[in-house]
């Protein structure tokens, strides 16, 4: 018992030492920034929810929020339906004259799950518009009905760039794609490393398997000729560390999710493989440096978002209401919503008048200048680069 | 490439396979003892993992750091915390038993109704983790950093699984030396053997399935521990799912009902799927597993070892 | 060995044998219908369900939170399913744990057949993919039986499990199966309504929800017709004593992959439903929990009742639906509900109904008079499981079937 009791001090002053040391660590990071292009601050004409406080629509006017909220990746969803709501709180409490109900519909997060709460929402004639789906498989599966309803939908997360090609009037994406990240991140990996070969990993994921084709398309096969696979929940990755060991790249370039790069850096790391590593935006939240513990530190993070820290009025309002730091997507989701409350203030009082109005925007938001091609893509998409430093995520460089 | 890596494939294969084994076991004594495939097992298994979790970070330890303690302080807490999670794993595993099978077993269900209260478990379990910690995995706790300690043919040797293996080996020959040489255990035995007469001759039924509940919750939360030690990012609400069926897999390949067989299931389960990856690449992992899974039971139905625990029911 | 003997359980309920013994006079009664009169009454229930989307009652609609008639259209997938397993299971009684493997080669076979993401480059109308599926997922019932029904009770069910993880895990690694990327634009059945608008489309799951009920009632007839037959006849015996069957000249392991590949075939046949319905198939949805959700609707609504099952499928789609609103919680309310369903009703919601089957009417009305009904209640397989619940037999997890479930 007395072992155990000085056990439990001992654990009491490490960690105590811990936090003291992580604080430390916090403080070098922060003077190791110097060398890092600084977070764009906020845009002085950056569109925000409020708007200008006249606007005018009829009560029960809402939007919906379509996209997983709980069972696998919620957390992913959560955050995007958190900034939305963020968004029309702000707007409604600005404008007393549009009171915009937000609707939210848990998709699942699968194909055959979505089919039904989106279909409830279509069928609701008081939403105009939808913030979502989160995920390519899913809004694959939806699309034909939202088109045929002709009911705008911004996504702010889902990358797959198949999604525009299908011909569809109403869907819009408010990120780059990943043939438009692909490529830049190979271009970056390029002249950063010089790299004789890099190793490609991806998941089972529609995004992964994009994602991946697109990197090493732009890589060439030569340097690419290490491709590695893993799954979805996998946690063990023996036999991808054998394969980068085998290969002995310059760089590893995952194309996934943060909850398995996690693991897979750290055990890249145990195995000795001292390689840089490459993620894309799936990989850039908090959770990846935490899970990865140490591991990550060093880490790449290419992303087709704009740095967050910069925004702090919307950072802190985000925290305030919901005590956790926004995730990837919440800024993308913030300026989606955004941009239909401020349709809707002015004016655009039915499906038809909306989608015109997205369709024909032109503005500054928190993240990006938003103006539509016709298909639904961007006319310009940012591409950032991220490092982790220390335990937390900084901004690296703009690349395209 | 495979032959490069045949040796560290057999040592890691090893370390998982004793992790399969551990919570093959649970499935192993429950369905010897009551005929009954226990599919909230895994759920047991990820309480044990969140039992690990919690004493870590009661403890005091902090998510994404590397803590920096003498060797015997880390040991003393890892005991501790494996302690934790053993007891959480069994205590949760008898109160599975009482609320989701005791019930059915008075009312004389068809043995199908277990499964499904089983699989209804098994949501309530997972959920109550979701909407208490989010579908995000826990944040990393690591105490011990896996480091090689000596080479097998050139294959490294870490810490990490000269414990592991080697705690699993002893938690074994605990468990089977109990069900083997105790009198509780000649009881479980006996149960398992032929329940109606093992009642005449006076050995408690109730008691004995409780036992066997305790007892593979117990070795469940053991594997926690170790399972934490070698992949922090464990702690998920569905974190035992995927492990849960291979344990299940394990079992029947050893022999369903039949201790030795849950070990030998499982440490074949775990070199063969090792090598299997190695050759095919990563995705196959699992494929190869339920590959071998099913050729085994084509040429051998009663898997590697036959049934021992219960009578030969074939 | 009736419902009326002491209970000594205190937990059973009180309200219980009255309720029970209601039920049993009720089935009493329905059984002593004669066959035309049971169509008769029927045909009303039929049409009440066939009119549910239009009606939409309130209390029971899971809207707002999601599209009724979207929820009807898969429960009534998921009773088709439930329909296609309690063939294997409880007909023949065979444990199934990978029907979801059947379902999704189904579902598969329509969307490499009708995608254009499908690197075949064919556009086969809906129409004529439900027999090629249907055909593929009998064959490959026949290839996966083969072998493997040879082995009896867990062990089937185990290998079929492995089966099932096996047919998704393959969609994920073999790359013309395109994994998550899935297949887009899968053909539907064509018809318009007179007014010129497509019966059969993704946003309005009211023409489909009408073609699965049809569809359901098609099979619904056949397998009943199946059942009185020699076929029905030679699965029942397998379930109950397959030894006993086999020495009595039934060809046991013939019958037994006959009903694996039936049970196949209606799971491909919900398949392209399901799939023609969303649009889009990819390897979500396919897994082990999946497969076990469709054993908990044959369990739930009564193993070999072809109506039970109906009705433990539809509790089992319908309740996360109803509880969409609440994604929080909705989970955890299913499991809780499948726990409570289950204790309260072991043998199933409507438990099984046992008799003879050829001529069975005939024979009863001989033996015990005009009107006494099919099976007098004290031979019935659920009453009897009802009778014994009394723990009289230490070997209590047996289950039905003497010899403890398909062993």
């Amino acid at each position: 018992m007395v072992r155990r009791r000085l056990a439990a001090a001992g654990a009491l002053v490490a960690a105590a030492a811990l936090v003291l040391s992580g604080c430390a660590n916090q403080g070098g990071g922060g003077a190791a920034q110097t060398s890092q292009a600084p977070a764009p601050a906020q845009p002085n004409n950056a569109a925000l929810p409020a708007g200008n406080g006249q606007g005018k629509c009829a009560p029960g006017t809402s939007i919906a929020y379509v996209g997983t909220l709980a069972g696998q990746n919620a957390a992913l969803g959560q955050a995007i339906a958190n900034a939305t709501e963020l968004a029309v709180n702000q707007h409604n409490q600005a404008n007393p004259g549009c009171q915009v109900t937000l609707v939210k519909a848990d998709s699942g997060g699968t194909p055959d799950t979505a089919v039904g709460p989106t279909q409830a929402v279509i069928n609701n004639p008081a939403v105009l518009g939808i913030v979502g789906l989160p995920f390519s498989g899913e809004s694959k599966a939806v699309g034909p009905s939202l088109n045929a309803a002709g009911l705008v939908n911004i996504t702010p997360s889902a990358t797959n760039p198949g999604l525009t090609g299908n011909g569809w009037t109403n869907f819009f994406r408010g990120l780059g794609n990943d043939a438009v990240q692909g490529p830049a991140a190979a271009k970056w990996m390029k002249t950063k490393f010089n790299p004789q070969s890099i190793c490609v990993i991806k998941d089972d994921s529609d995004y992964g398997i994009g994602l991946a084709n697109a990197v090493t398309q732009a890589l060439g096969p030569q340097v690419a000729a290490c491709q590695g696979n893993v799954k979805t929940n996998q946690k063990e990755f023996s036999a991808t560390v054998g394969q980068v060991q085998q290969a002995n790249p310059q760089a590893i370039f995952y194309a996934g999710y943060y909850t398995e790069a996690a693991p897979l850096v750290q055990q890249l790391r145990d195995a000795g493989v001292q390689a840089p590593f490459v993620g894309p935006d799936g990989v850039k939240d908090e959770q990846f440096v935490v899970n990865a513990a140490g591991s990550a530190n060093g880490a790449y993070l290419t992303c087709p978002c704009v740095p967050q820290e910069g925004f702090t009025a919307f950072t802190q309002a985000y925290q305030q209401a919901y005590g956790v730091a926004p995730q990837t997507y919440s800024a993308e989701a913030y300026d989606s919503a955004t941009i239909l409350l401020s349709g809707i203030d002015k004016g655009a009082n039915s499906r038809p008048a909306l989608l015109n109005y997205v369709k024909t925007y032109n503005g500054q938001g928190l993240t990006k200048k938003f103006q539509w091609q016709p298909n639904g893509e961007l006319s310009e998409t940012p591409v950032y680069v991220y490092r982790v430093d220390g335990d937390k995520i900084v901004t690296d460089s703009p690349i395209s | 490439m495979f032959l490069d890596r045949f040796w560290a494939n057999t040592i890691n294969g090893l370390s998982y396979g004793s992790i399969y084994a551990l919570v093959a076991l649970g499935y192993t004594l429950v369905y010897g003892v009551l005929q009954l495939i226990n599919f909230a097992h895994s759920e047991i298994f990820v309480i044990g993992v969140f039992g690990v979790y919690f004493t870590f970070l009661a403890l005091g330890f902090v998510p994404g750091a590397t803590p920096n303690i003498p060797i015997g302080g880390i040991i003393a807490d890892l005991v501790l915390a494996g302690a934790v999670g053993m007891i959480l794993a069994g205590v949760a595993a008898v109160l599975l038993e009482r609320v989701a099978y005791r019930p059915l077993r008075r009312r004389n269900a068809p043995r199908l109704a277990f499964l499904i209260t089983a699989i209804g478990a098994s949501f309530v379990i997972q959920q109550i983790f979701r909407i208490f910690r989010g579908s995000n995995p826990e944040g990393t706790i690591r105490l011990l950093q896996p480091d090689p300690v000596f080479r097998i043919f050139g294959a490294p040797v870490t810490n990490l699984q000269i414990i592991i293996i080697l705690a699993s080996f002893a938690m074994f020959f605990a468990a089977d030396g109990f069900v083997n040489r105790t009198r509780l255990g000649r009881g479980v035995r006996a149960v398992a053997q032929d329940p109606a007469t093992a009642t005449l001759m006076g050995v408690n039924r109730e008691r004995v399935i409780m036992i066997t509940f305790l007892l593979g919750g117990l070795l469940a939360g053991a594997a926690a521990l170790f399972y934490l030690m070698t992949i922090p990012q464990g702690a998920v609400f569905n974190g035992g799912f995927l492990l849960g069926i291979k344990a299940f897999a394990a079992a029947v390949l050893g022999g369903i009902g039949n201790l030795r067989g849950a070990l030998l299931g499982g440490l074949i389960l775990g070199i063969v799927e090792n090598y299997g990856q190695s050759l095919f690449g990563g995705d196959w992992r699992d494929v190869v597993a339920f590959v071998l899974l099913v050729g085994v039971l084509m040429f051998r139905p009663t898997g590697i070892l036959g049934e021992s625990l219960g009578k030969a029911r074939v | 060995m009736t419902t009326t003997q002491p209970r000594t359980d205190p937990s059973s309920g009180t309200s219980g044998p009255t309720l029970r013994e209601r039920w049993a006079e009720g089935s009493r009664w329905w059984n002593a219908r004669s066959r035309p009169q049971q169509w008769g009454l029927l045909v009303p229930v039929v049409v009440l369900i066939y009119f549910l989307p239009v009606i939409n009652p309130p209390i029971i609609t899971t809207e707002p939170a999601t599209d009724f008639s979207i929820a009807l259209f898969n429960a009534s997938v998921f009773a088709l399913i439930a329909i296609g397993l309690n063939v294997v299971i409880g007909q023949a009684g065979l444990l199934d744990l990978g029907y979801v493997g059947f379902f999704a080669i189904g579902a598969y076979t329509a969307a490499v057949l009708s995608s254009p993401d499908s690197e075949l480059g064919v556009r086969f109308p809906w129409l004529v993919i439900v027999p090629i599926a249907m055909v593929i997922t009998m064959i490959s019932g026949v290839i996966l039986g083969t072998p493997t029904l040879r082995l009896r009770g867990d062990y089937l069910a185990i290998v079929t499990l492995g089966f099932g993880e096996l047919v998704r895990l393959l969609a994920d690694n073999i790359d013309p199966l395109r994994g998550n990327r899935g297949f887009q634009n899968i053909a539907r059945p064509g018809g318009t309504y007179p007014d010129g608008t497509p019966i059969f489309t993704q946003n309005d799951a009211q023409g489909f929800y009408w073609l699965s009920v049809t569809i359901i009632v098609i099979v619904l007839l056949f397998m009943g017709n199946l059942e009185r037959s020699r076929v029905g006849r030679a699965w029942i015996a397998v379930r109950e004593d397959e030894d006993a069957a086999e020495l009595t000249g039934v060809p046991t392991y013939r019958f037994k992959i006959w009903a694996f590949a039936i049970g196949a075939a209606v799971g491909g046949l919900s398949g392209t439903l399901f799939a023609a319905q969303v649009g889009f198939v990819n390897n979500q949805r396919f897994d082990v929990t999946t497969s076990i959700l469709y054993l908990a609707a044959v369990v739930l609504g009564g193993q070999g009742n072809k109506v039970g099952v109906i009705v433990g499928a539809f509790l089992v789609s319908y309740i996360p639906d109803r509880f969409q609103f609440e994604p929080e919680y909705r989970f955890l309310i299913f499991g809780l509900a499948l726990i409570i369903l289950m204790i309260f009703r072991p043998q199933g919601l409507l438990g099984m109904r046992q008799h003879l089957l050829t001529y069975g009417r005939e024979a009863y009305q001989r033996l015990f008079g005009a009107g006494t009904g099919v099976a007098p209640t004290g031979l019935t397989a659920s009453s009897r499981g009802r009778g014994d619940a009394v723990e009289t037999t230490p070997d209590d997890h047996a289950g039905t079937s003497p010899r403890g479930g398909g062993e």
